[in-house]
């Protein structure tokens, strides 16, 4: 099976230079995973501030450069690549930032970040040709073209600039679509819109989609599979409905249980949470040891490994030590196929 | 009419009963292009002990009132009418040196972002002292400076603060410390309201959480009242009593929290209720059409008109409808329960 997109053992550390007198910071620590060119589906890439979530997004768009380790783009370096292989990089693998208004150039209208990229990388014949699979793709975004093209940017609401940069993407058609955070500066009330048209270009269009979110209610909703960072190293990965619904590792189960439940019957329980991630400098052995119930001798001296404790799911915990070790590390193996449960498709708001 | 329920509680018992009570309030901002109207004739209650919150997506006038209830509205915006009783007292009509000495004392704000509300060149401890000595009521009465550092290392335990983080900066602090500090300056002085304006917005969920309980557990021991504006209602479901709905500067709808939860009454609060993403089960993505109305040019009639589903035509484009209550402790605004009287 040949990989779209694949991590290898990349690491990302910030600072630490000769005259900081610090230890480097590791924003990102081996993480190994790929995406599968031949079935599309959606991975959500989760964590707090300070998990590597957004470096990771960086390395994976080719913005920013591994310390150590590769990302190869079709078998390819992508710190080498250059020319044609680097454009159609470019092309086939797409973000969709978190603030729907820094992406846009005020003094354009709206149309600019649609044109400019048909034209750069020569979608359609014509100029009428472009401007009928934009409209296309607004249409398909759920957006009426004639109420959106012609505009200024701060003549539209945050949805629908959002839904705009969806529609760029999907105009595109890459082949995989990176959306990191792209609700979370969106009113509730129009984010069930923007995630469904993001669960349509997968579904209906083929592109794999990495959600990048620190929300693990909609990263449930949207994907197929989740990897769960912690401070840099994965905590836990593999199905949603695993990793969610039933999680294993400490931290997730830590995460899940702070998830402010929409229902006013389903209330926090007075669990005591010790510290904040961003207090606690770099640790030696396991990096949640400081804050977790079950902490044990072991976790203090080493690193635990991936272990391999479901079909569908990894978790790098000493607890479940018994299960076997993950080769390599590389959490891909375990993934689900997409499951397109009783969803019954997507409904157009 | 607009403000019956509210109204009727100002007059009876407003300086026994209720802590807070806001009756018909206006907050206007004067742009070039015209007067937009953030709160338009907002009217509410508030007992001892009471958590409410107050949700509605941005532009509804949720962050506008709390400001308003702080008396802290800054041009162009100006409290055009209404009321707004703390304690029986009527702080619209008070000059500012007189509204100074009741905050903190009697009503206290727990900023949105607490990062950008403390002072980066002063450290912790002088931050809260600072707000003590400026506020404190009388005087003459002014604490020397060993029980000034006696109060504020029993205010950050309060908090969960070690009393070294009154020795530090800011910049030393995580975001959750940050805030917690912006709690232990708000109750310095005991107040008996407390308005949070989104305190975790930025947080993550584990400290979001931590933070949520902290305030919980310091209302309960003031037994103040507390404002909780936000927009997640996830975090309103775990921490509010009761619920307050705005839209386009109006409350549409007020009620017990579970109520509000499982049988809304109002259409926008059904909607909102109804996109919310769960964890129980994948569900179709349902969003609410269109879009929030722009302020400076609002819908006739209902300002919900264009987007609601159970819209009546020849009335709800035409006729604002009133806010009553409908049925014992909710209401709302909307034609459907016209008829319909508690």
């Amino acid at each position: 099976m040949t990989a779209l997109l694949e991590l290898r053992n990349v690491s990302k550390l910030f600072g630490g230079g000769f005259f900081s007198g610090r230890p480097p910071l590791h924003a990102l620590d081996g993480i190994t995973f790929s995406i599968p060119e031949d079935r599309p589906t959606i991975t959500a890439i989760a964590g707090e501030s300070g998990s590597g979530k957004t470096t990771l997004a960086r390395i994976l768009l080719g913005i920013a450069t591994p310390s150590a380790g590769q990302v190869l783009y079709r078998g390819k370096d992508v710190a080498r690549i250059s020319g044609a292989e680097r454009k159609r990089f470019r092309l086939e693998v797409q973000p969709i930032f978190q603030d729907p208004f820094e992406s846009y150039n005020p003094f354009y209208k709206v149309d600019h970040v649609l044109t400019t990229p048909a034209r750069n990388f020569k979608i359609g014949k014509s100029k009428a040709e472009r401007r009928s699979r934009i409209e296309e793709a607004l249409h398909a975004v759920g957006l009426q073209p004639e109420e959106t093209l012609g505009r200024f940017p701060h003549q539209l609401s945050g949805g629908q600039r959002q839904r705009v940069m969806v529609a760029r993407a999907l105009l595109l058609r890459p082949r995989i679509l990176l959306a990191d955070e792209p609700v979370s500066m969106v009113d509730a009330s129009l984010r069930a819109t923007i995630l469904d048209s993001v669960y349509t270009l997968n579904r209906t269009h083929g592109i794999s989609v990495i959600y990048i979110t620190h929300d693990l209610t909609t990263a449930y909703q949207v994907s197929d599979n989740i990897i769960v960072l912690y401070r840099g190293s994965v905590a836990e990965a593999g199905s949603v409905e695993q990793v969610i619904k039933q999680p294993k590792h400490p931290y997730t189960q830590l995460l899940v249980q702070s998830i402010p439940r929409p229902d006013p019957r389903k209330l926090w329980g007075d669990v005591p949470a010790r510290g904040d991630a961003e207090a606690l400098g770099e640790a030696v052995g396991c990096k949640f040891a400081d804050r977790c119930p079950f902490v044990m001798d072991a976790c203090r001296s080493a690193v635990p490994p991936l272990h391999h404790i479901d079909p569908h799911r990894v978790a790098s915990c000493f607890l479940y030590r018994d299960s076997k070790v993950v080769a390599e590390q590389d959490i891909a193996g375990v993934f689900a196929p997409r499951a397109d449960a009783a969803r019954t498709g997507p409904v157009r708001a | 009419m607009t403000s019956l329920t509210a109204a009727t509680a100002a007059r009876s018992s407003a300086s026994s009963e209720h802590s807070l009570v806001v009756e018909d309030l206006r907050v206007h901002y004067d742009t070039p292009e015209g007067v937009i109207k953030a709160v338009d004739g907002v009217s509410l209650a508030l007992k001892p002990g009471e958590r409410l919150a107050l949700v509605g997506e941005s532009g509804s006038g949720k962050s506008t009132l709390a400001m308003a209830l702080m008396r802290l509205t800054k041009a162009p915006g100006r409290i055009v009418a209404g009321h707004i009783y703390l304690g029986g007292k009527d702080i619209t009509l008070l000059e500012e040196p007189e509204m100074r000495q009741l905050r903190l004392n009697e009503i206290a704000l727990v900023p949105q972002g607490a990062m950008n509300s403390l002072n980066p060149v002063m450290r912790v401890k002088h931050q809260i002292i600072d707000g003590i000595l400026d506020h404190v009521a009388d005087r003459k009465q002014t604490p020397d400076s060993h029980e000034l550092e006696e109060r504020v290392n029993r205010l950050l335990a309060r908090v969960g603060l070690s009393p070294e983080v009154g020795r530090m900066f800011p910049h030393e602090l995580s975001g959750g410390m940050k805030q917690r500090v912006a709690m232990a300056i708000a109750i310095s002085l005991s107040p008996r309201v407390i308005v949070a304006d989104e305190p975790t917005s930025a947080l993550d969920v584990v400290v979001q959480r931590q933070i949520m309980q902290t305030l919980g557990r310091l209302q309960q021991g003031l037994d103040a009242a507390v404002i909780l504006i936000g927009h997640d209602m996830g975090l309103v479901a775990q921490f509010a009593n009761r619920v307050g709905v705005m839209y386009a500067g109006k409350l549409v709808e007020l009620g017990p929290v579970q109520q509000i939860f499982t049988e809304p009454l109002h259409p926008y609060t059904k909607l909102l209720i109804e996109s919310l993403p769960n964890l129980e089960e994948k569900k179709k993505f349902i969003g609410i059409p269109g879009l929030p109305p722009t302020l400076l040019r609002l819908p006739s009639g209902c300002v919900f008109h264009p987007r609601c589903p159970s819209f009546i035509k020849g009335t709800c484009e035409t006729v604002a409808p009133h806010y009553q209550e409908v049925r014992p402790e909710r209401e709302t605004s909307c034609h459907l329960y016209a008829g319909v009287r508690a």
